[in-house]
């Protein structure tokens, strides 16, 4: 089963390193990991993505909870979260295909950041499955170069959804289909 | 370490020379082309006037400050190897040599292995000090090995001058890099007024929790910095990440280990480390006595309960007593304290205790569920919860438990440890028995290699309390006897402490010979020598064919190399004897059985050093054993 784990670190070096490691020593396998400073910074908040059943779960947790400078370690899964990636690609518009291209990324709520006689780039941001489908809808153009940031991912408020699940700004639900 | 090597280069050149004719002459002219009279030496004979001579050249320098931390740790012991990057932290320690003593051990491993046994045999944090680079590379296994046995060591190692790591420097390695799986947690100081903090820390991390080992990397130029002003040298700590202090059980958990405990008709006390390491010797005896449940112990658990007393079925597990291996496979109840369901306890994992329901209380969550599940899993101090358990324990409670130990009774009397005993040779069993015989009525540190010998040590010697054990066994590491050894008498004066070591293992840090001679440290070697890596070519006799594969320690063209000698040893290589004499320390050989006693006595009465090299036969193997992966069902017991 598939897990985000969120975990709050001091804001230090080798402080990745030390994850990283434990998690290759231990072979933990991750698919995805992003890492950025928090409001405050002497914090950084480090998510996961981790593929494992309950068993392989708790000893991630427990083994990244053991490390120093690790501060907690929340599994977000099962619980009311948001969840997004970041992809930067550029597309060949070689064969004269730019307003077919303008119009997907439009209705993907992607944004073009960069243009040239023989590409876009789009920037996009979203569910990974939203993601997949834009690169899958891109391909026949041609893809020159594409980047994704890790998965990021925060809980909602759990008690009151009415004042903060929807501001109407951006993407929705956590788990929409976009 | 270079400016060794250099004289190793000179000794080298000249050692020819040396040897023939003027062998005693003191090393400062094997070193240096200059006169004698040019050298110059400062004549400050006491530390108070070597730390107004230097207070009065300078301020207090970040190595000083580092030094005066320790001291206000209470560390009255260092275990410290200089070099190039860790000088300024050595005139500072010479310094304060009437507060904190360093003991100079001949290979940095050395160090960190006696402040291992400096740790284990005292219960306090083991202090070693090594220089960049090779030095503190050296230290990398013991902080391994320490790691894996938790125990707190706090590891100081020189650094290249800021400005210059990540250049590639002369002797520089990234240490905390090459360190960060095998420590609990680790610095590397990058400012001054750190200094007091991070060690204030490290030994807080060290001892806390699951003890462990701390890393302290410390640039040199941030040793030789200074101050005008005394810092604070107790600063607020920052570990916003790390609070032992919450791990608690709750009542309920209590309440149902003492209602498990009540129901339970076959329960097995399996006690660890962790017992040894929160100081719960006492309150674990208490319960075993109050309700008369049996007591085995792992391999780090030994001493944490009487190893003669009617309770206790020894050592469980690989080359546990096959009664110990009984009781668990068939107990309804398992409460295991500090342990971790190792490997070499537990054979195959689905076939352990699966007829009871577990107890698992550990300090360190990550080890609770991780190998085995339990039913009650409780993470907290073992202490703790005994006291608890002790104090809400009704005399209902006490389970009826008769036909249970009646039972265990019957699987001792069946099958009991058992050996070859022949007149005509040194069985090391008999000579680990006879050991025990003769040192009942002292306070007695063993510290072992890694091998036959200490399973057989483990198995014969009956430790009585705890932090009398020393032996590597999570990472079983060569080498560890000699020196851990040393470290327990630098902690307990007055002990007698042994190191019983095979030859193979002693070979692997028999440099320590000389700190013994040189710092006065009277540790005695029984030195069970059957010229074979016993342990490997036991598994080769069981599961190669007797096939001989490097497992032989003498001469390559000497038929036991192939496996196809008669049996008998003749004379042992290398000379033990005249090594340690070389060492001036004294020696004797012993082949006889008749006169083992009285050689054994002979080194138990002598006030230094002594090395008895005693000549086992190798045909012995440890037993009972259960193989590799195996269960109970598979126990070999001949």
């Amino acid at each position: 089963m598939r897990h985000v784990l969120s975990a709050l670190v001091v804001n230090q070096p080798g402080v990745l390193a030390q994850i990283s490691g434990m998690l290759a020593s231990r072979a933990f396998n991750i698919d995805s990991l992003a890492v950025g400073e928090t409001e405050n910074p002497e914090f950084s908040r480090v998510t996961f993505v981790v593929n494992g059943d309950d068993h392989v779960l708790d000893q991630v947790r427990k083994q990244l909870e053991k490390i120093v400078t690790v501060v907690k370690v929340l599994d977000f899964s099962n619980r009311n979260y948001v969840e997004r990636d970041l992809m930067l690609v550029k597309v060949s518009t070689a064969e004269g295909k730019r307003s077919e291209i303008r119009e997907l990324a439009e209705i993907f709520r992607g944004k073009i950041v960069d243009v040239s006689p023989g590409h876009l780039m789009i920037e996009i941001s979203g569910q990974e499955r939203k993601l997949e489908s834009f690169i899958d809808l891109v391909r026949p153009f041609g893809i020159l170069e594409l980047v994704r940031t890790g998965r990021v991912a925060l809980l909602r408020a759990e008690q009151d959804p009415g004042s903060s699940n929807d501001p109407g700004v951006g993407e929705t639900t956590g788990d929409e289909t976009e | 370490m270079a400016a060794q090597a250099c004289a190793n280069g000179i000794a080298r050149l000249q050692g020819d020379f040396l040897s023939r004719s003027i062998s005693a002459r003191p090393s400062y002219q094997i070193t240096t082309r200059k006169p004698i009279r040019f050298i110059e030496t400062t004549n400050v004979s006491t530390a108070e006037q070597r730390r107004a001579a230097a207070q009065g050249a300078s301020e207090l320098s970040g190595a000083d400050i580092l030094i005066e931390a320790l001291i206000r740790q209470r560390v009255e012991c260092i275990f410290a190897y200089p070099g190039g990057a860790s000088m300024p932290l050595h005139q500072a320690l010479i310094r304060q040599e009437d507060r904190l003593r360093t003991i100079l051990p001949r290979h940095e491993q050395g160090g960190g292995f006696a402040a291992q046994g400096y740790a284990r045999s005292s219960g306090r944090v083991g202090v070693c000090m090594a220089t960049s680079g090779p030095g503190a590379t050296n230290l990398v296994t013991t902080l391994a090995d320490a790691k894996l046995d938790s125990v707190p060591i706090v590891a100081i190692t020189g650094q290249v001058p800021k400005q210059v790591i990540g250049t590639d420097a002369f002797q520089e390695t990234p240490i905390v890099e090459v360190c960060r799986a095998v420590t609990k947690h680790h610095y590397l100081i990058t400012e001054f007024h750190d200094i007091a903090r991070v060690v204030k820390e490290a030994f807080y991390v060290a001892r806390t929790g699951r003890p462990g080992p701390v890393l302290i990397d410390f640039p040199k130029n941030i040793q030789q910095m200074t101050l005008d002003a005394p810092p604070d040298y107790d600063p607020p700590m920052n570990l916003p990440g790390y609070h032992p202090e919450i791990l608690q059980s709750q009542s309920e958990q209590i309440s149902q280990v003492i209602a498990a405990i009540r129901r339970s008709p076959r329960p097995v006390l399996y006690v660890g480390g962790g017992c040894i390491n929160s100081g719960a010797s006492d309150a674990l005896a208490t319960l075993a006595r109050r309700t008369g449940i049996p007591v085995t112990t792992t391999l780090m658990g030994l001493g944490a309960f009487p190893g003669n007393d009617p309770q206790s079925l020894g050592m469980l597990g690989m080359h546990g007593t096959v009664y110990s291996n009984y009781a668990v496979n068939e107990a309804d109840l398992l409460l295991a304290l500090g342990v971790r369901f190792d490997d070499r306890v537990t054979g195959k994992l689905e076939e352990f205790a699966r007829h009871g329901k577990i107890v698992h209380v550990d300090i360190d969550a990550s080890e609770i569920h991780k190998n085995k599940e339990a039913h009650i899993p409780i993470v907290a101090d073992v202490g703790e919860v005994l006291e608890k358990v002790n104090a809400g324990l009704t005399d209902e409670d006490v389970p009826r438990i008769d036909e249970w130990q009646q039972q265990i009774a019957k699987w001792k009397d069946a099958h009991p440890l058992v050996y070859r005993d022949e007149e005509t040779w040194i069985s090391p069993q008999y000579a680990i028995r006879e050991l025990a015989r003769q040192t009942a009525d002292r306070d007695t540190c063993i510290a072992v290699g890694v091998g036959q010998h200490q399973m057989w040590a483990a198995q014969h010697f009956p430790f009585g309390k705890p932090r009398r054990w020393m032996s590597s066994s999570g990472l079983g590491t060569m080498g560890f006897g000699l020196p851990a050894a040393m470290g327990a008498q630098a902690a307990n004066p007055d002990a007698l402490c042994l190191d019983i070591d095979g030859d193979g293992s002693l070979l692997m840090n028999l440099q320590e010979l000389a700190t013994l001679h040189c710092e006065k440290l009277p540790v005695k070697i029984l030195l069970l020598n059957n010229q074979h890596l016993g342990m490997v070519m036991q598994w080769e006799d069981r599961f190669f064919e007797g096939r001989r594969a490097h497992t032989w320690l003498g001469p390559i063209d000497a038929p036991e190399a192939s496996g196809s000698g008669d049996g008998q040893i003749g004379r042992t290589y290398p000379d033990f004897v005249s090594i340690a004499q070389g060492f001036s320390i004294e020696a004797a050989q012993v082949r006889e059985r008749a006169e083992f006693s009285d050689a054994l006595a002979t080194m138990l009465a002598c006030d230094g050093p002594y090395l008895l090299d005693c000549v086992c036969p190798y045909q012995e193997h440890v037993l009972p054993m259960i193989p590799s992966g195996h269960s109970v069902q598979d126990i070999i017991t001949e």
